[in-house]
């Protein structure tokens, strides 16, 4: 079998969607591998020539305009908390989302990304040491936490409730749905609900708590392909709530979950993606690509992924890197905040609209960068970046 | 997308099926070049055959990267081909120089570059090393330029970057190294002319800076290439704050698009960043370094190929590193080992069993652990769908059936005598549920398997 002819033949006849494969003998992954190349070489070919040298222009001026593309989608602005007029209990809502292009310069991001400090319903004896001392004198009740994040700069705050796993404590929703109150009306930021990731019970928690928090357009974190998603998406168009869709790294699981949740009558400015993140060394080149993808298709106008993102940066704490006390990789109490800001960083390039963080100085520099990168912060006036030579 | 198909490259190639470049036709040949697993020269016949003239010209062309490779001593950057990873992949990982200044004393110059060479820490396989070392005229004094040149050039065979807008002071820096073929920094609309006699005389690729400014820099580069240079560096300014961040880093994404995606040439070479900048107005020196990290991982991620770094610090080179790593591992290699029993050391019936997830970062991480310890045992890979144990916990893809599952196919109770199975202390919480499901004994085992080696020898007494 000629690999190379039968590519040509197919090609020149334009009809690779009705190629039998069940008579060709070749590896057959290795063959729709190399259709779909093939494929894309000759739209390319159709669509424009190979770029002509410029040699003999080598007269003509090069004159610059930043190069603007127009895209066919936008990312939908989801709105996190309600306020008395809409509703809620809210001191602000906060806009995430709404891009129609894929760079600032090509006319400007309606809203810069967010950050969400992690606030969990019990105690927290596993965090590492430099977590601890932040955290360690409020952690016995998730209202002192979650004031202390606001304290902090949390614009949003996420409420972990964690212990509603049988394997934990079992907490009851009801309970878990008092807590939520609690936290409620310690802070007047809009708030993210998570549960504990038990397929059985999160749905349960969900309900009680969407009904404790009617009208407050929380985050509901999460919906995911596990459990009884319809449950979760009913509770929050009842309710009116937000709902985060996490899958596990796989793009076209996230359009699956995502086709699903709007089927389900989850409206398309109600839902939030979520990836999953990997930690900086640990996967976190998959939640970069992932993400890059995710953006540049909704631009591009796949209705099914035109989603803000939210990232759960937290996860950086888990690369031993960022908590292992050992010499030769220098003192882990600047190592830790700088793997959670690296984290951050990635994503936020990647295109994330929102991160959950636990370290402050992690989450003040992240701040900083975020208020310079959307062109809001004027800095500590001009730099003459040429004075690097004699000024350090 | 400008990327590469085989089938364009297939195109000019001779087409006879020859076999003489090693691969299995012209087609696997083609994927091969683009993969850049094999160089166009391995086509004996397209090379020396008259007839193929014309399209081993066109071929040539159509393999240049858009941005182009560029030497410096025996460090490559740039040579990339997609704007982003998933397109393709990264190639010439960004090249980590460290700078170092005129104004140093000896003995502190000597230890900050040691330290530089000797930098090396060891990630699921690679070794992370700095590249280089920047060289920084701080007195703009050319004797004590050409002091601290020479005594490291004498000592010490590493990539150099030459930094000064001065000429003078660059021509006394090549006279002694300029066999190295160093960097030069900087040319700069006011003193291209002279920095481009020299490297032209030298054969020294060059940094074309214009802080700030594109246009400036289009015209500063088609300077440069109208008088023969061939090798240059991008330098759109770098900056740690304020307005000024915000127009370094949409720059670099336009000057990145304007080489891939409208393939202007005269962006079509490697970018340099200077997060040092960082330095400038912070005087601690951690937040400096905190600062110079941040600036650092935007620029590399907003496609930098060089760095040029004041912090010699292992707490903010690690992280840097890492993600450099991260960037450009190739993002077509899968994402998961395959499922099973694996055998560490030489283990015996009595040896212990141990339970891992898929992920190919998390299993190469406990395997380098578990031989590091020199333990033999059974390390069962359990498939978690590619998750590491923490997310596959979270996403329900580590369970106790899946245990189950894997327990029974990798028969392990033909190969021990016991019925007892360490599981990451990631998945305690399903401890009992295991137990319940297998009839196994469970030991839950560290959070990390780093502590693996203590572990064992305390619970298993190997
Ligand atoms: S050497 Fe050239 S002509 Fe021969 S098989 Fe390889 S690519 Fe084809």
């Amino acid at each position: 079998m000629n690999l190379e002819r039968a590519l040509l033949e197919l090609i020149g006849t334009e009809e690779i969607e009705e190629l039998e494969l069940e008579n060709v003998k070749v590896d057959v992954d290795e063959l729709i591998f190399e259709i779909k190349r093939a494929a894309m070489a000759y739209q390319l070919a159709q669509a424009k020539q190979l770029p002509v040298s410029r040699t003999e222009e080598k007269k003509e001026v090069y004159a610059y305009t930043p190069p603007v593309k127009t895209y066919k989608g936008s990312v939908a602005e989801v709105c996190l908390g309600a306020t008395k007029a809409d509703g809620g209990t809210r001191g602000k809502v906060v806009k995430i989302g709404g891009q129609s292009t894929l760079y600032r310069f090509e006319g400007g991001h309606k809203n810069k990304p967010i950050v969400s400090f992690d606030v969990f319903d019990i105690p927290m004896p596993s965090f590492p040491k430099s977590l601890r001392e932040f955290w360690g004198d409020v952690w016995e009740d998730p209202a002192d936490w979650a004031k202390r994040a606001v304290k902090l700069g949390s614009e949003v705050v996420t409420l972990h409730l964690i212990s509603t796993d049988p394997r934990i404590k079992d907490t009851p929703p009801k309970e878990a749905a008092k807590t939520l109150e609690d936290v409620l009306q310690a802070v007047d930021v809009p708030l993210i609900v998570g549960g504990s990731g038990n397929p059985d019970k999160d749905p349960m928690v969900f309900e009680k708590v969407a009904e404790a928090a009617e009208g407050e357009m929380l985050l509901i974190a999460s919906a995911n392909l596990d459990l009884d998603y319809k449950k979760v998406v009913d509770a929050a168009v009842k309710y009116k709530h937000n709902v985060l869709s996490f899958t596990s790294m796989n793009i076209t699981d996230q359009q699956t979950l995502n086709r699903l949740l709007f089927d389900a009558g989850l409206p398309k400015e109600r839902l939030v993606q979520d990836p999953t993140t990997g930690a900086l060394g640990y996967g976190l080149d998959y939640t970069y690509s992932i993400i890059e993808r995710l953006k540049q298709n909704a631009l591009k106008g796949d209705e099914l992924l035109q989603n803000p993102v939210f990232c759960g940066v937290t996860n950086a704490w888990a690369a031993r890197e960022a908590w292992m006390n050992e010499p030769s990789w220098g003192p882990r109490e600047y190592r830790g905040p700088l793997w959670e800001i690296l984290t951050a960083i990635t994503v936020i390039n990647a295109g994330a609209d929102g991160m959950m963080m636990l370290h402050p100085k992690a989450v003040k520099t992240v701040k900083n960068l975020l208020a310079a990168a959307s062109g809001e912060d004027e800095g500590d006036g001009e730099l003459r970046y040429e004075d690097w030579l004699g000024g350090v | 997308m400008a990327k590469i198909s085989p089938l364009q490259i297939y195109k000019f190639l001779p087409g006879t099926n020859c076999l003489e470049c090693g691969e299995s036709s012209c087609m696997a040949f083609a994927s091969a070049l683009i993969e850049r697993k094999k160089k166009i020269d391995a086509c004996v016949p397209l090379m020396e055959k008259k007839e193929y003239a014309e399209k081993k010209e066109k071929l040539i062309d159509l393999l240049t990267p858009p941005v182009k490779e560029i030497t410096i001593g025996n460090v490559v950057i740039g040579g990339e081909e997609v704007m982003y990873r998933h397109d393709l992949t990264y190639f010439n990982p960004t090249a980590f120089f460290i700078d170092v200044d005129d104004s140093m004393p000896r003995e502190s110059l000597i230890e900050k570059v040691e330290k530089v060479r000797n930098f090396k820490i060891t990630r699921i396989g690679q070794e992370l090393t700095l590249d280089g070392i920047a060289i920084r005229s701080k007195t703009d004094d050319p004797t004590k330029f050409g002091e601290t040149v020479l005594s490291i050039y004498e000592n010490y065979y590493m990539p150099f970057i030459l930094c000064s807008y001065n000429p003078e002071i660059l021509e006394v820096g090549l006279e002694i190294a300029a066999e190295r073929k160093p960097l030069l920094y900087a040319a700069t609309r006011d003193n291209w002319e002279a920095v481009a006699d020299l490297a032209l005389k030298h054969g020294c690729p060059v940094v074309a800076s214009s802080p700030g400014d594109i246009q400036g820099l289009a015209d500063l580069v088609q300077n440069l290439s109208d008088n023969g240079i061939k090798d240059i560096v991008l330098d759109i300014g770098s900056y740690p704050g304020g307005k000024q961040f915000y127009e370094m880093n949409e720059n670099l994404a336009i000057l990145r698009r304007l080489a891939i995606e409208e393939r202007e040439k005269l962006f079509g070479y490697p970018i340099l960043g200077v997060p040092m900048v960082a330095w400038m107005k912070e005087k601690d020196a951690v937040k400096a370094t905190m600062k110079e990290a941040t600036l650092a991982a935007v620029q590399l991620l907003r496609y930098c190929d060089a760095l040029i770094l004041h912090s010699p610090e292992t707490w903010s080179l690690l992280p840097l590193l890492t993600l450099r790593q991260n960037i450009y591992t190739d993002p077509r290699v899968p994402i998961s080992v395959e499922a099973g029993a694996r055998v560490i050391g030489s283990p015996d019936e009595n040896s212990p069993v141990l339970l891992t997830s898929n992920f190919a970062l998390t299993y190469y991480t406990v395997e380098g652990d578990l031989q590091s310890s020199k333990v033999s045992c059974y390390l069962l890979v359990v498939d978690t769908e590619g998750l590491a144990v923490e997310v596959a916990m979270a996403g329900n893809k580590l369970t106790a059936a899946g245990v189950k599952e894997a327990l029974e196919e990798a028969k392990l109770l033909e190969k021990v005598n016991h019925k007892k199975l360490i599981i990451p202390g990631r998945a305690a919480r399903i401890s009992g549920e295991i137990e319940e499901e297998t009839g196994w004994e469970v030991i839950v085992g560290p959070i990390d398997s780093s502590r693996i080696g203590g572990f064992l020898e305390e619970k298993w007494g190997v």
